[in-house]
Order: structure tokens, then sequence, then C-alpha cells
């Protein structure tokens, strides 16, 4: 077969992997389909990458030993690595793991564009349009690897959760990009001709950039709470695409520019979806600084109240002989990993006849949707588990709200103007005939405000950390 | 701009606005996995990783092509299995009710 035969079933191949990844993708959008839809995605990449490998292979001079060597050794360490993390990594850890993914994805479409570069630069191929391509995959590839190792390090508890402000932090941040538009423009003009800088100076400028970009990642995500990772995961996911699509635009790959546009703008979307669901504007969530009980003084009509403390055997006794239990799982159950404890507590509840349900807020875990997989996990019957919208009517006429390790999302000051967590959705806990609390202090959540549902004369509060405390109940109940 | 260079951005705009619609209307529940979906997808970029593998020339551009693709891989093998993994989980729903009925004596005794 002629070269130009082969060229063409392996662009129709990348061009099938496209699609392969749309339609994946759109299948993800219902639980039925999802997993189909993660496989055809799935298929479509081994294709992608095989007719590649084809193409490399039956193209004129072939592939070198040395070539072969870094394509298959990179490829088995790479894949090897990844394949035990994602087998191994237990679901509560499920997040930092894909924003590690996403960062190695990143770096690696700016180590593409840098590779690109530093090929074309001095030669007759330099021009313009390289220039800014190369400048923009180099940029956002460094600021997404950088900025989603420190989300990954703030997740996994490397580094602290807590927003940390170093002053002038964002005077920083801001030099940094400056530094970065500034290489950008200077690599612009001297690819085109208008700025007389030697091969040797470009490259320094390159490097310049590189730097720039790692550093701005980090000064970007370090002042960002834990609590809104999720959506700074989400958002870096997207440039990430965004990042691989340049890489693709550097070395003229229409599978990189297609694959790398649909998860830019899909992954934008849903970092807005995100941000919905918290109430938060994205612009809001990088200006930083949320949360973390400091700065934010909460606006709040003191809940002068007293608070009502309630041991084990009292709430066994109010859940065994309620006739329906809502419980509302929470970040504090997926830090303790109590979601076996909780499903065994519910089975010995439905085993009493008692109808219990689970209340999910749309943000409920450390990510949106992280509640359900853990849940499901632990082997929680999934008729169970309630969207907000669905439950909330329920609370009126539920016995118990038993909420374990949730916070903010329960706090009927959402209700009011005037509080940091004003207009977010909130699930009606406080309109059930009782509630237990399980929470080990009277600490405040992300928002940095106190939780009126806790000094509300419904409420007991079991002070325990949400497995010793499930285990203790669970015990009570068997007694009773 | 070259023609070639036209038709890339056409295909670039165009892709976006796939990715926009495609998909508007996700439950809550799949937002975790479907972010993680997207992000195996970017792993495409190891298609690049593979193309500067081949054409490299120097003991720098080899190393940044190994680097690359050991990325690369790690994307793509990671991000689908642990993607495949979250559905796994929603995707037993049915049979999960009958199976965790089941499994309950044996459960609740070693855990």
């Amino acid at each position: 077969m002629s070269q130009e035969w082969i060229y063409t079933i392996v662009f129709l191949a990348w061009l099938a992997g496209a699609a392969a990844f749309v339609i994946g993708l759109h299948q993800m959008n219902s639980p039925a389909t999802a997993r189909d839809g993660n496989r055809l995605s799935a298929g479509g990449m081994t294709l992608a990458v095989a007719t590649t490998l084809l193409y490399l292979i039956t193209r004129e001079g072939g592939l070198n030993l040395t070539a072969w060597a870094i394509i298959v050794v990179g490829f088995a360490i790479g894949g090897g690595l990844g394949l035990y993390l994602a087998r191994t990594v237990k679901m509560t850890a499920m997040p930092q793991l894909v924003s590690l993914f996403n960062a190695v994805g990143g770096g690696a479409a700016a180590l593409v564009a840098i590779d690109d570069y530093l090929k074309v630069v001095g030669t007759a191929e330099e021009n313009v349009t390289t220039a800014i391509f190369v400048v923009l995959g180099v940029v956002i590839g460094c600021v997404t690897f950088s900025g989603s190792l420190i989300a990954s390090g703030k997740l996994q508890g490397l580094v602290s959760g807590k927003p940390i402000i170093v002053p002038g932090g964002r005077i920083l941040t801001s030099l940094f990009a400056l530094v970065a538009l500034g290489g950008f423009v200077v690599l612009v003009l001297a690819a085109g001709g208008a700025l007389t800088f030697d091969t040797t100076a470009r490259t320094v400028v390159l490097f310049a950039i590189i730097a720039a970009g790692l550093l701005f990642g980090i000064t970007m995500v370090l002042p960002i709470g834990g609590a809104d990772m999720p959506v700074v995961i989400s958002l870096l996911n997207s440039f990430t695409g965004t990042a691989a699509a340049m890489a693709g635009f550097v070395i003229s790959n229409p599978v990189l520019i297609i694959s790398g546009a649909l998860v830019g703008a899909s992954g934008g979307i849903l970092t807005k979806l995100m941000a919905d669901a918290m109430n938060r504007s994205i612009m809001n969530i990088i200006a930083g600084g949320f949360g973390g009980g400091e700065g934010v003084v909460g606006a709040v009509a003191g809940p002068g109240g007293t608070v009502r403390e309630i041991s084990p055997d009292d709430a066994a006794i109010q859940l065994a002989y309620a006739s329906s239990v809502i419980i509302v799982p929470g970040y504090g159950l997926a830090v303790a990993q109590a979601q076996h404890a909780l499903r065994e507590l519910a089975e010995q509840l439905e085993s009493r006849g008692v109808d219990v349900k689970y209340a999910i807020h749309p943000v409920a875990g450390r990510m949106p949707g992280h509640m359900n997989v853990l849940l499901a996990e632990a082997n929680v019957p999934y008729p169970q588990l309630k969207e907000m919208e669905e439950i909330n009517p329920e609370f009126e006429r539920c016995d118990v709200a038993l909420v374990v390790g949730a916070n903010d999302v329960t706090n009927p000051a959402a209700r009011r103007p005037g509080t940091p967590i004003s207009g977010m959705p909130i699930l009606d806990v406080d309109k059930a005939k009782s509630i237990i609390v399980i929470k080990r202090s009277m600490g405040r959540g992300y928002a940095g405000i106190d939780n009126e549902l806790y000094t509300n004369p419904k409420t007991g509060m079991l002070f325990a950390d949400a497995k010793e405390g499930l285990a203790a109940l669970l015990a009570a109940v068997k007694q009773v | 701009m070259s023609p070639e260079l036209l038709s890339s951005l056409a295909i670039f705009v165009l892709a976006i606005l796939v990715g926009f619609e495609v998909i508007s209307k996700v439950p809550a529940t799949l937002h975790t996995p479907l972010m993680s979906g997207a992000n195996s997808i970017h792993g495409i970029v190891l298609v690049g990783a593979m193309l500067i593998a081949a054409s490299a020339d120097s003991p720098l551009s080899y190393t940044l092509a190994f680097v690359a693709m050991v990325f690369g891989a790690a994307n793509v093998v990671g991000g689908y299995v642990v993607t495949d993994r979250m559905l796994q989980m929603f995707r037993k729903k049915p049979a999960a009710a009958k199976a965790g009925s089941e499994g309950r004596p044996g459960a609740s005794g070693n855990a």
C-alpha cells in the first residue's frame, strides 16, 4: 500500500476514535448507559493509539530502535503505574487520583509542545501560528500540571486543605501571569521577524514561560480551600483538554484537536454545573480564601441556644422505634470511611421494620456524586438513595433524621440572606420530627459559620468520629 | 494562514460546540464519573507523545518524548480503569439490593 493510502486509513481511524469519544461521553449522561459509554470511549482510544503505531511503523524510514524503546517502555511504565493505582485506590481517595491523572495529562501536553518548539526554533518551520499554539500549549499544560498536583496533595492531606494565603500571594500570581504573557508576546514577535532574538534567547524565554506556568498553577490553587477542590479539579481537567488541543495544533494532528476541544468544552460545562450545585461562581472559587474558619465572620443571628448531647443508647432507642429514618451522609462519613458501618446500621434498622432512606446532597462527599459511589461500594441498595429534590418533602414525615458528618448542607441559615451560604440549596433536615447528629465536635464546616441545626431543640448531638459513633449506635440498637 | 490551519480551526470550533452540547442534562450523581471519563479522553495526548518519539533526534528530545509517553499512558490507562471502577458500582444496582441482603450476615461479621 502506498503511503497516502495508509495515512488515509489512519486518519479515518482517528476520526472513528474521536466519534467514539463524543458518543461515549454522551452515553455517560445516564447511569444505565454510562459504563458502555466509557468502554466505547476506551475502544476509540485503543483504536487511535494502535493505528498511530501502525502509521509510524509503515511510514518511510519507520521507527528506529530508540523510538521503539521509548514508546514500548514508556507505555509499559506509565500504563502499568496507572493501572496499578486505578485498581488499588480506595474509593474515598479516588478524587485525588483523578487529579493526579489530570496532572500527568497536562504535563504530557506541555512536553509535546515544548519538544516541537525546540525542533522548529530557528528553522523555516517556525512561524507566528506555531509560536502561538506552542506557548498556549506550554502555559496551559504547565498550569494544569502543577495546579492538579497541588489539588491532589490537598485532598490527600499532603498539602494543607485550608486555604493557604501568603502575604503578597495575589501579586506573585499576577507576576507569573505577566511573565508568561510577556514571553508569549516575545516569542510570537520573534517568530514573525518583528523582533530579533537569537535561537538561544528564544529557548531561554520558553523556559521562563515554563517556570512561570508551573509557579502560576501552584499559587493559583494554594489559596483555595479543600471543599472547593472538586470544582478546581474539574476546571483544570477542562484546561488539560485545551492544552491537548493546542498540542494538536502544534503537531497538526486532528484527533488531538477534536478530543482536546471536546474535553475543554464539556469540562467547562461540568465545572459550571458543579459550581452551581454549591451555589458558587467559578470566579468566586478561584478568588479563593473561602471558609477555613478565619476571615468570614458569620453574620448569623447568633445561635445562642444550647446544645443537647445524646448518648448512643438513647439515640439507638429513638432509631429502633422510629417508623421512618432518613440518613444524611456527608464529608465526615467519607473521611472516616464509615460507609460500611452506616450500611450495617441501616440494615439492622430495616430488619426491625424501620423504613430507611438516604438523602444525598448534590455535593455530598468530596465531589458531586462521590457519596453515591461510596455508598454503592458499601452495597447500599440504589433505590434507597434519594436526591435532594426528591427527599426534601419527606423530611416532615420522617421520625428521625440521622446526620453523619454533614454540616453546611444541613444549615437552615442558608434560607436567610446575609450568610456566607445564603441561597445554597440545603437538605430540609430541620423539618424532621427529631434529629440525631453524629459529629466529632462543634467545629464549623467549610463555610466557617455555626450550624443552627445543632442548637435546634429537636436535635441531639452524638459527639464521635463517624465510624466509632456508628459502631456504638449499631451495638446499642442490637441491644434494644 | 494556511488552508490546513484554517480547516484545523474549523474542526476546533465545531468540536468545542459539540463539547458544550454533549453533556447538558447530567444527574449530579454522575458528575464525578463523567469528569473522570473526560479526564481519560484528554489522554489522547499519548498519540502526540508517540509522534514526537518517532521523530526524536537528540538526547533531550528522546527524554521529553519518554516522559510524555509515561505521563500520557498513565493518564489513558489509569483514567479509563478508574472510571470503569466507579461506573461498575452504579451498574450492579438492580442486583446489588439482592446481593446486599444475601451477604448481610458475613458482611456484618467481619467489618
